[in-house]
């Protein structure tokens, strides 16, 4: 609040300043113009990005428990600490097994949608906006909504009641790991919350698509569906897929919120960010160690992002196709 | 910089800082940080309450912050589960409370974000449980002074038992085989919580060992506790343990509506059970894990502790003084008229007479009995070792032996950095 109302006002006055003497003009000012209009965002992203980054490099060297102006030097003590963790060691491998889950399947499900709804003759405002509203939902709430309504484990949640119609048991969805029903929860959540979204995005690719194409592969004798699927629309959607997939594993990458609220006080099915909040910001608040988590984290993504750089050739610029 | 001498006259800035200042007092009306400007004696405290359950807590706190006329206290009532991460966040900002409701754990003390609270204590000493003053001291120094005394334990339905043919348990063996006994198929027989990481310290307890012993060593991994935990795993595969309910265990709601038979759960819910169920409600503590342990039950509670690094450490105390050692009836008033909770103070246990008798009198009795208090050196990262032994080989299949090393792993380097 004080942030917005504050930066209101200081604004307008070099406005101000500069509309007193016309003559210097905006030649003499474009370096101060420059300034002006990145400065804001240079010193925003000094204080919010580098230096938390920086602090916490420092941190990651010395023992800091409820502190975070700590001065005792441990060296790579912490990053013994985090490595030799199996829970943190662990949290990796969590990730990928949700990263290998989440993004194939929303992938798939968006682009469904997408030709669903691109196919459709009346209405295709209304189911647009349907299927896209969930994107507006917060993690939080509909956690929230899957846990303590959909798959709440007594006999009158909605899953149970579903399957008690069957015959079936009631099912502790969460708490019980064996077998791994929270995977369910956890992915059917974040299919809701995020396929209306990479649908709205491949919808405006799929209306890029030349008619002419379609025309010249029916002349050719490409048939309807599949085939025309397959050589026409698959193809055409490369460059939107590539990015689909790379904004779902950043996307997955950060995943916290469904984690955090749908799986308390457990060993399994934490992604590196709800391991590394327990460590550093939960009950532990051992910011030491926890920014040594961060830094290996870091350096885990710095090295997946190179290597995907030169496999899928993203930022190489369109001409080196 | 040139650029920017060039362009801005010493006017301008002047202009700009005026009008920044004439922004100051909106922008400090906007800013919602929990104090509300302006009190009366111009001296404010801010206070952290984790959310309590019952009806009129809330409401209770703030009455009693606003009977006091030297300063104006304001509360953060933080909903949520984890009121501990909130709390130690916080105290490391500016933002702190000055004065905040937890649990005696040393390194609080170690890491000096605690005052020391001998003074307003010492002249009462005798009228507190001595067992919630020695839970508050460290080297001779008084911590935090105890507001309520909160025993956990079962809760039965003994209609229900009886219809199954069952007897109150004795040994964790027989709550076992009454949880199998009293599941039909609209209820289940147990209900512990859903991560059930309450019954952790009173099963360590009643296998007759203890989380650390009085060098301050680790005494929770023996054969019994290991033992305990096999029939725990046993329990919770056995699908008679009522699991992911809408509401955790500290909440009735799981008895009184029927899902389960028997409940874990803390006195202070003990009003609202009997409103839900009337006389069909009994207790009883954890029971005996082996033949050699003894049944147990958790004296948790909360006390108030003042933030030594927080701006108003005098005002704090004195404030924590007024309310909690000097106002009797609001003490009263803060034990007995919304959850049941036992007055640590010997004089206000001695006249709460709703506590005298039937059901209360029984948890005072199990309290009094069976129960263990806070061990302030059993901080929060050695609570959390444990309830990963729990998640491990409770939840999960994993081998006791190898969770609980793992465990004394984590509390060790935790023990030496706290002791030495």
């Amino acid at each position: 609040m004080s942030t917005t109302t504050s930066r209101g006002v200081s604004h307008p006055a070099p406005a101000k300043a500069a509309s007193a003497r016309p003559r210097r003009g905006l030649r003499g000012g474009a370096t101060f113009n420059f300034w002006l209009f990145t400065g804001p965002f240079l010193i925003g992203l000094l204080v919010f990005v580098y230096v938390p980054i920086g602090w916490s490099l420092w941190l990651s060297f010395f023992e800091a428990r409820f502190t975070v102006t700590p001065d005792k030097f441990v060296g790579f003590d912490n990053y013994r600490q985090m490595l030799e963790n199996s829970n943190f060691t662990g949290s990796l491998v969590t990730f990928t097994v949700f990263a290998a889950f989440i993004v194939p399947l929303t992938w798939a499900l968006s682009l469904g949608l997408a030709l669903l709804v691109n196919r459709l003759r009346f209405m295709r405002a209304f189911f647009r906006s349907v299927f896209f509203l969930p994107t507006a939902c917060s993690y939080v709430a509909a956690s929230l909504i899957w846990k303590m309504s959909i798959f709440s484990g007594v006999r009158f949640g909605l899953m149970n009641t579903v399957l008690g119609w069957f015959g079936v048991e009631n099912i502790a969805w969460l708490a019980n790991p064996d077998p791994p029903w929270y995977w369910l929860v956890i992915v059917s959540a974040r299919l809701w919350l995020q396929a209306g979204f990479y649908m709205i995005l491949f919808l405006a690719a799929l209306q890029n698509i030349p008619p002419e194409l379609y025309e010249a592969a029916a002349i050719d004798g490409a048939g309807p569906g599949w085939q025309t699927f397959r050589h026409i629309t698959l193809p055409q959607l490369r460059a939107t897929s590539t990015a689909v997939i790379l904004l779902l594993l950043v996307a997955a990458y950060q995943a916290f919120d469904e984690f955090f609220n749908l799986l308390s006080k457990t060993t399994w099915g934490r992604p590196p960010l709800v391991e590394l909040y327990y460590t550093a910001l939960g009950q532990a608040q051992d910011y030491g160690a926890g920014s040594a988590g961060a830094v290996i984290l870091t350096l885990l993504i710095c090295m997946v992002t190179l290597l995907q750089g030169k496999f899928m050739g993203f930022g190489r610029g369109e001409e080196a196709e | 910089m040139s650029a920017l001498s060039s362009n801005w006259d010493r006017r301008s800035v002047l202009r700009a800082a005026a009008g920044l200042a004439a922004l100051g007092p909106l922008a400090a009306c906007g800013s919602n940080n929990g104090r509300s400007g302006g009190g009366s004696s111009g001296k404010e405290l801010v206070q952290y309450f984790h959310a309590y359950g019952e009806a009129g807590t809330e409401q209770a706190i703030k009455k009693y912050a606003k009977a006091y006329d030297k300063a104006q206290v304001t509360t953060q009532w933080i909903t949520g589960s984890d009121f501990e991460s909130k709390l130690f966040a916080s105290l490391l900002t500016k933002n702190a409370p000055d004065l905040f409701e937890f649990h005696p754990q040393i390194q609080l003390v170690k890491s000096g974000q605690v005052a020391d609270l001998s003074d307003i204590i010492d002249p009462v000493k005798d009228d507190f449980n001595p067992a919630d003053i020695a839970s508050h001291t460290v080297d001779g120094k008084i911590y935090g002074v105890r507001m309520i005394d909160d025993p956990q334990f079962f809760f039965y339905r003994p209609s229900l038992l009886e219809k199954a043919g069952v007897k109150v348990p004795t040994t964790l063996d027989e709550l076992v085989e009454a949880a199998a006994k009293l599941t039909t198929g609209k209820v289940k027989g147990l209900f512990i919580g859903n991560d059930l990481h309450a019954v952790i310290n009173p099963l360590i307890w009643s296998a007759g060992a203890d989380t650390l012993d009085a060098n301050n060593q680790i005494a929770y991994h023996t054969e019994g506790v290991k033992e305990g935990l096999k029939k725990m795993r046993g329990l919770f595969t056995s699908g008679h343990l009522l699991l992911d309910a809408p509401a955790d265990y500290w909440d009735p709601s799981a008895i009184n509506q029927g899902l389960c038979a028997i409940q874990f759960c803390g006195m202070w819910a003990m009003p609202q059970m009997q409103q839900a169920l009337g006389d069909d409600i009994g207790v009883f503590a954890f029971p005996k894990v082996t033949d050699s342990g003894k049944p147990s039950v958790y004296n948790g509670g909360w006390s108030m502790f003042v933030n030594a690094k927080g701006k108003n450490v005098d005002l704090a105390k004195e404030y924590v003084k007024w309310l909690w050692i000097d106002q009797k009836k609001y003490q009263e008033d803060w034990s007995l008229s919304y959850g049941f909770h036992i007055p640590p103070r010997s004089s206000l246990a001695a006249s709460a007479t709703k506590l005298k008798s039937d059901l209360p009198a029984e948890g005072v009795k199990l309290f009094g009995e069976y129960g263990h208090f806070d061990n302030i050196g059993w901080t929060q990262s050695m609570i959390t070792a444990l309830e990963d032994v729990f998640a491990n080989c409770v939840r999960k299949d994993g081998d006791p032996e190898a969770a609980l090393d793992k465990a004394d792993q984590t509390v060790n380097r935790e023990l030496k950095k706290l002791f030495g």
